[in-house]
């Protein structure tokens, strides 16, 4: 019974002792699509992270081929060629990275400062949340888009600043959103009783507060993802985020517009990849958050 | 005088509200021997539970005095006040709310060895654990089970496991069996008569229940909106009580016997709001023999023999 090695051992009457980790893995992988939006976000990390071994930069990603422009996808190119001719499903695996990157780590950023901030100020309350909330009201009383234009604008257009200026758009409402969930977790007894038992102060915010606001923090960050991917798209179409001839899926989608009516495969693809990583987040998401909670155990 | 284990002087704590200062503790004294239990009784609303979390300071107390061994615990600097807390824990009165449903039974009962680091390796803590369970009645192959699976009489006995785990002297129960059905409740009392006998370990017997603290305290404070009104040992309040508030709360009592013929003291009207109370009796409205001395002053607890204290004009 004590030699509990690292899954499974059994007690005297046969029943399964199954440790906290495998059995959260267990609640996983019976929900189907927690486990195809896994795979699907595996994928997409796999063809970002390899992507310069799948196609080549300079030659089929921003080489300008006008001869062969707006070609219908099939034969060479499979999913065919934009206005300046580049191959367009070469340009969809290059965005990857840009659009995973940018789009994961901003909200990872904002969602990190905001799990601070926000369990911060809801904890401890009295004068430290007022300060923190009046800061965040100050950041949200100016428009995101704005925000992120200004710092863009400000900091020069590159990659880094653009998932700064997402990161630091979002973390207001994310500090929000957390601290009411963390209001609502602090009034419970079991905190209170740990209290009593002996905890200080940031042991119960990791050990209680946190994993118990975890399925608020995994849907925001599902939704948030898909809505960094998108601000990311906005400003680079207006020139302020990644720069032409680079790719980005958001960049392309608005790139295509011109042509929506003729030649509709140029918005539809970077389009359906933006919509497929945005769904298997969400799958993932949801999956996670509910084989997190053990009473949710079927 | 610090021959007691916990010493409450003129305890306060007052909540301020948009009407005005809640009175949900006021001035209220008693002591506590180790080893012994003090049952404090009292209706709804009337401050025993403020009372044991003011102790323990998950409230802080508005004034008074809370000695404990001699030092004073409502004046304790937080660094104090955490090796404080490993001699005085407490045991909820909902076994549902006051564990984090997603920690199994074993986090849920390292959870202080953790806090106070105990133990230096795993096994060590995971031994201690195993026999905290058994030491409390829960099966080992409870071990990695969480709280939403097992029933309330269980989950007490979690809670219970979780306020012995760092050995304390004193222990405030706060309605330990009043969310539990009858059956269990007679286990857990059991259960915790059974470890004061075996570790010394002193209660602060919070409920409403008289019949429960009779066969459990050795002393029976009453409650009332936020004074004690009448304190004795529990066999001499039980025989002889005093207090015309007491009299009608043991009155109550359902005895059964089909014979018996008790005089029923039903209580007309309602508790007094604990807003902004006037310096008199409170119990005055409600009581039958109330006289205008009652609602000029506040009683004094008063020692009348056999350490049976009364706060009544009448007496």
């Amino acid at each position: 019974m004590k030699k509990n090695k690292k899954g499974v051992s059994t007690t005297t009457n046969g029943r399964k002792n199954i440790s906290k980790k495998r059995d959260i893995w267990n609640r996983f992988k019976r929900n189907r699509n927690a486990l195809i939006g896994m795979a699907i976000t595996i994928i997409f990390v796999f063809i970002a992270v390899f992507a310069p071994l799948l196609v080549d930069y300079d030659e089929e990603v921003i080489k300008v081929d006008v001869p062969n422009r707006l070609q219908l996808p099939g034969g060479e190119h499979p999913l065919g060629t934009d206005e300046a001719g580049r191959d367009i499903l070469a340009r969809l695996i290059y965005a990857s990275r840009m659009s995973l990157a940018i789009g994961v780590m901003a909200v990872t950023c904002s969602i990190a400062a905001g799990i601070v901030l926000g369990s911060i100020a809801g904890y401890y309350g009295g004068k430290i949340e007022t300060v923190i909330m009046r800061i965040c009201d100050i950041f949200d009383g100016v428009p995101s888009f704005l925000l992120a234009l200004t710092i863009t604008a400000a900091f020069g257009a590159s990659v880094f600043t653009l998932m700064l200026a997402i990161a630091i758009g979002g973390f207001a409402g994310q500090s929000r959103i957390i601290r009411g969930a963390v209001l609502t977790v602090k009034g419970q007894e079991y905190v209170e009783a740990a209290k009593a038992l002996g905890a200080k102060n940031w042991q119960i915010i990791f050990h209680h507060i946190i994993p118990n606001c975890i399925a608020v923090i995994i849907v925001q960050f599902s939704v948030k993802i898909a809505e960094g991917i998108l601000t990311a798209s906005a400003l680079s179409f207006l020139g302020l985020g990644v720069l032409p001839p680079d790719p980005e899926w958001g960049a392309m989608l608005a790139g295509g517009r011109a042509y929506l009516l003729d030649n509709p495969y140029l918005t539809l693809f970077p389009g359906l990849c933006i919509m497929i990583v945005i769904l298997a987040f969400n799958m993932l998401g949801d999956g996670l958050r509910d084989s997190l909670d053990p009473r949710l155990k079927r | 005088m610090s021959e007691h284990l916990l010493e409450v002087n003129h305890l306060k704590k007052y909540f301020k509200t948009n009407k005005g200062t809640l009175q949900a503790v006021d001035d209220i004294s008693f002591t506590l021997d180790a080893g012994k239990t003090l049952g404090l009784v009292g209706e709804s609303g009337c401050g025993k539970s403020t009372t044991g979390r003011a102790i323990l300071r998950l409230t802080e107390p508005t004034s008074g005095e809370v000695l404990f061994n001699g030092k004073d615990v409502a004046k304790m600097k937080s660094r104090e006040m955490h090796q404080m807390r490993m001699d005085m824990q407490m045991i909820f009165q909902d076994p549902f709310s006051s564990l984090n449903p997603r920690k199994t039974v074993a986090e849920l009962i390292a959870e202080p060895l953790k806090w106070y680091k105990i133990h230096k390796s795993k096994a060590e803590q995971a031994s201690h654990v195993s026999k905290l369970m058994e030491t409390v009645g829960l099966a080992s192959r409870l071990t990695n089970v969480y709280p939403h699976e097992l029933d309330g009489g269980r989950r007490q006995r979690i809670g219970i496991a979780r306020a012995l785990a760092l050995d304390p002297k004193f222990i405030v129960c706060d309605e330990p069996v009043s969310a539990l059905d009858v059956s269990i409740q007679a286990q857990v009392l059991n259960l915790l008569k059974e470890l004061q006998n075996e570790f010394g370990i002193a209660y602060l017997f919070i409920t409403h229940d008289l019949s429960v603290v009779n066969h459990f305290s050795d002393d029976i404070a009453v409650m009332y909106l936020g004074q004690i009104v009448e304190k004795a040992p529990a066999k001499e309040l039980f025989n002889n009580p005093v207090h015309p508030y007491t009299k009608a709360l043991l009155s109550a009592i359902p005895i059964p016997d089909v014979d018996a013929v008790v005089e029923q003291i039903p209580l007309k009207g309602e508790i007094s709001s604990p807003i902004n109370m006037k310096p008199d009796c409170h119990f005055a409205a409600r009581c039958p023999y109330a006289t205008e001395e009652c609602r000029a002053g506040v009683p004094d607890l008063v020692n009348r023999g056999n350490e049976h204290f009364v706060a009544c004009h009448l007496f």
